[in-house]
């Protein structure tokens, strides 16, 4: 290894990564893109759902169960008459749901045995409607309480449940995507703009001009990382100053290990980013294959949107492989509950290991010769 | 004219599909994540794993623990003794929800008073700790109710259309469907101009007696049947592998991804005629991609967003797509509201091959 050597490689990858505004928009304009996409519009709950009441014979009650419906934040309710203009709003997607109500809804409110009412809900949107089916219940028996309280039913005991959500007491989405999403956003300079680095050098052919160099293996690919390496903690900077000044998200843990866990994921997916320019020679394949292997599953596999344990079993041995997992799991502890150490240190084992692992195995791959 | 652009559309496949390593790419990994990636992607929550905290010593209490383990979604995972532990369990992750019963639970529910419990749940996802909260309710409130009082609280009847059992793969297929599609066809075209132009071979497009409208149609048309072939590879997949219904027709289905790859065509070439580099080329698909695939109501509603990201979901060709592909899979969605959903991507298809087409040109001269 020699300083000036590395120093001039260094030099050279940053001109060109700075000479080309693509770099820059990708390492510091997408990570703003995809804090203020998850920031603002990417809610899981739902709420002003589309539905329609159908209301077939309107009675004091029934008026006084649409007006719940009407007074609640989750529904944007319309009356309806008749089943049939519900059934083909539905079809057409114009409603994701109908509550309809029987005809003797005041008989059959007092006459038990037999349902009231009916919710119809449209499955093509079956995460919706999961949530629809609860909603109602939760207005329905709302409804039955404060008619309870005004006397016209008899209350019993029961049991009275106390609820906390612990570490994200509102129970905020950004609180759990933000951190999650610092993971994706590092493997865009980390893996993304690495995989192109050694791929396009045998594009271009100027992979002959570093191979006659007296650079050594080892030099020629440290001069690659560092820039990166440099670029991702810099997206991560911008994206953890986001997170708790706009979004306000709490940083309850360490800094420190923010940034520690950050440095060692990069390094991994370095690691994988250099590996996959140094195997494919080819941009094309190249950048395709570091969305497929590391974009997309840290997007999908790392349990910053989908929980893992509700995965099958198989899909959940494979992302163990996905280093994202490990980084997401850090970051929702080190930002919602603060250092847990039985947390912190397997993860930022299993990093580093991957991190070691993908380094040997690109510089293993980059023979200084043409084939 | 016609020998002409076969010729180049032949060259264009060549160039895509001749090479094993980018074969596997455009055709491989794509299926390989039809694979995957929609067990993947479920909203619903099961296996939560639950610790008990319980201070009281008569029956009902084990009743109710019983009724949480009888749960599919619940399993029970341990007892803790002390309020500590349930900070060190939960704080380690070594449960999802505790469940606290008091001294004095079984009394109360034998005076016929409240009988509190408190429930303390894991707010690191936020998602999943609603949904629990709502199985809890359920749970809850069924345990409440003594048998005679059953018939006064009787719940609504529920039903589901189009999807009965609401499986989260019927809903995430169609959907994928559309990704897929998008990120091949617009792989494969934002990189068309913008590889011969790294390599230095547009110029030499340019000086065959090609016209330029032919050259337009010659980086077109490739994109599309790359495009349509894999998406009747992903639809069989969907129907024969997945048992997705295909409660439409299948030909407006189609339909509907022929206009869908031609709008994803214009915008790939239209990247491409602005990009320099490949990696510029590779960028600007991902600009795109992304955005579309967060706004176009795969994963969460777009009614739920902000308006003015709404407005902004018109200009998404995917956002058109996903309604045709999950309306006909599940819905057999009419053909007047499939219709209303092609002309928008036909506009936007229209829009950017022209400005594709005269992007090449102000590059020309």
């Amino acid at each position: 290894m020699n300083a000036r050597r590395i120093a001039a490689l260094v030099r050279k990858e940053f001109a060109q990564i700075l000479r080309d505004p693509s770099s820059l928009a990708i390492a510091f304009i997408m990570p703003l893109v995809l804090l203020f996409l998850f920031g603002f519009a990417v809610t899981l709950d739902a709420k002003h759902v589309r539905i329609a009441i159908v209301v077939p014979n309107a009675t004091a009650a029934t008026d006084s169960l649409v007006g719940s419906f009407q007074d609640n934040a989750y529904f944007k309710p319309v009356v309806l008459r008749q089943r049939q203009p519900a059934e083909t709003a539905l079809r057409r997607g114009e409603i994701l749901a109908y509550v309809a109500l029987h005809e003797q809804f005041e008989a059959r409110l007092l006459r038990p045995s037999q349902p009231p009412l009916q919710v119809v809900v449209d499955g093509s949107d079956a995460n919706t409607g999961r949530l629809i089916f609860g909603y109602v219940e939760q207005v329905w028996s709302q409804w039955l309480e404060l008619r309870a309280l005004q006397g016209e039913r008899p209350g019993s005991g029961g049991l009275s449940v106390e609820s906390r959500v612990w570490f994200n007491p509102e129970v905020r989405s950004e609180n759990f995507l933000v951190p999650g999403l610092m993971a994706v956003i590092m493997t865009l300079t980390g893996a993304l703009l690495t995989s192109l680095l050694v791929a396009r050098e045998y594009d271009r052919g100027t992979i002959e001009t570093l191979f006659v160099s007296p650079a050594t293996r080892g030099e020629i690919l440290l001069g690659k990382i560092l820039p990166t390496f440099l670029l991702g903690l810099g997206g991560l900077a911008i994206s953890v100053a986001m997170a708790v000044t706009l979004f306000e998200v709490p940083l309850r843990g360490s800094l420190f290990i923010v940034f520690g866990a950050g440095a060692l994921f990069l390094l991994a997916t370095l690691g994988m980013g250099l590996l996959i320019s140094t195997t494919t020679k080819n941009q094309f394949v190249a950048g395709q294959l570091a969305i497929m292997t590391t974009f997309l599953p840290a997007f999908l596999l790392s349990g910053f949107i989908f929980n893992i344990a509700s995965m099958p079993e198989w899909v959940q041995a494979l992302t163990y492989l996905v280093a994202a997992r490990y980084l997401v799991e850090i970051f929702k502890t080190v930002f919602l509950v603060g250092d847990v150490w039985s947390i912190v240190l397997p993860n930022a084992a299993a990093l580093a290991l991957m991190a070691v692992g993908f380094l040997m195995l690109s510089r293993w791959r980059t023979r200084k010769r043409l084939e | 004219m016609w020998r002409r652009v076969w010729a180049l559309i032949l060259k264009e496949l060549l160039a895509v599909l001749n090479d094993r390593k980018s074969r596997i790419v455009i055709v491989g990994v794509p299926l390989m994540q039809l694979l995957i990636f929609p067990y993947a992607s479920t909203f619903e929550v099961t296996a939560i794993r639950m610790a008990v905290f319980n201070e009281d010593t008569g029956t009902a209490s084990h009743d109710l623990i019983a009724a949480f383990a009888s749960a599919s979604s619940f399993q029970v995972t341990g007892h803790v003794a002390s309020e500590e532990a349930v900070r060190e369990t939960v704080e380690a992750g070594r449960a999802d929800i505790i469940l606290r019963i008091g001294e004095s639970f079984s009394a109360d529910l034998a005076r016929g008073r409240m009988a509190p419990v408190q429930v303390i749940v894991d707010g690191r996802n936020s998602n999943t700790a609603l949904i629990t909260l709502n199985y809890v309710r359920s749970i809850t409130r069924d345990f409440s109710l003594p048998p005679a009082s059953v018939n006064l609280e009787m719940p609504p009847v529920e039903r589901s259309l189009y999807n009965p059992n609401l499986l989260s793969l019927w809903f995430i297929l169609p959907g994928l469907v559309g990704i897929l599609v998008l990120v091949v066809t617009l792989s494969v075209t934002a990189f068309s101009v913008a590889r011969e132009k790294e390599v230095g071979t547009f110029e030499q497009l340019l000086v065959t007696p090609l016209h330029k409208h032919e050259i337009a149609i010659g980086k077109t048309v490739p994109g599309l049947i790359v495009g349509f072939v894999e998406s009747l590879v992903f639809i069989a997949v969907t129907v024969w592998f997945y048992g997705v219904p295909m409660a439409g027709s299948l030909a407006l289905l189609l339909a509907g991804v022929v206009v869908f790859i031609l709008s994803v065509v214009g915008v790939g070439l239209a990247i491409s005629t602005l990009a320099q580099t490949q990696q510029q080329a590779l960028f600007g698909g991902f600009f795109f991609i992304v955005p579309s695939v967060v706004l176009s109501g795969f994963a969460t509603p777009i009614f739920n967003m902000p308006e003015w990201i709404q407005t902004l979901t018109y200009l998404n060709p995917l956002r058109y797509f996903i309604v045709i592909s999950r309306g006909v899979f599940l819905k057999d969605l009419p053909a007047d509201a499939v219709a209303a959903q092609i002309w928008p991507m036909a506009v936007i298809a229209l829009a950017t091959l022209l400005a594709a087409a005269l992007l090449v040109r102000r590059r020309l001269y």
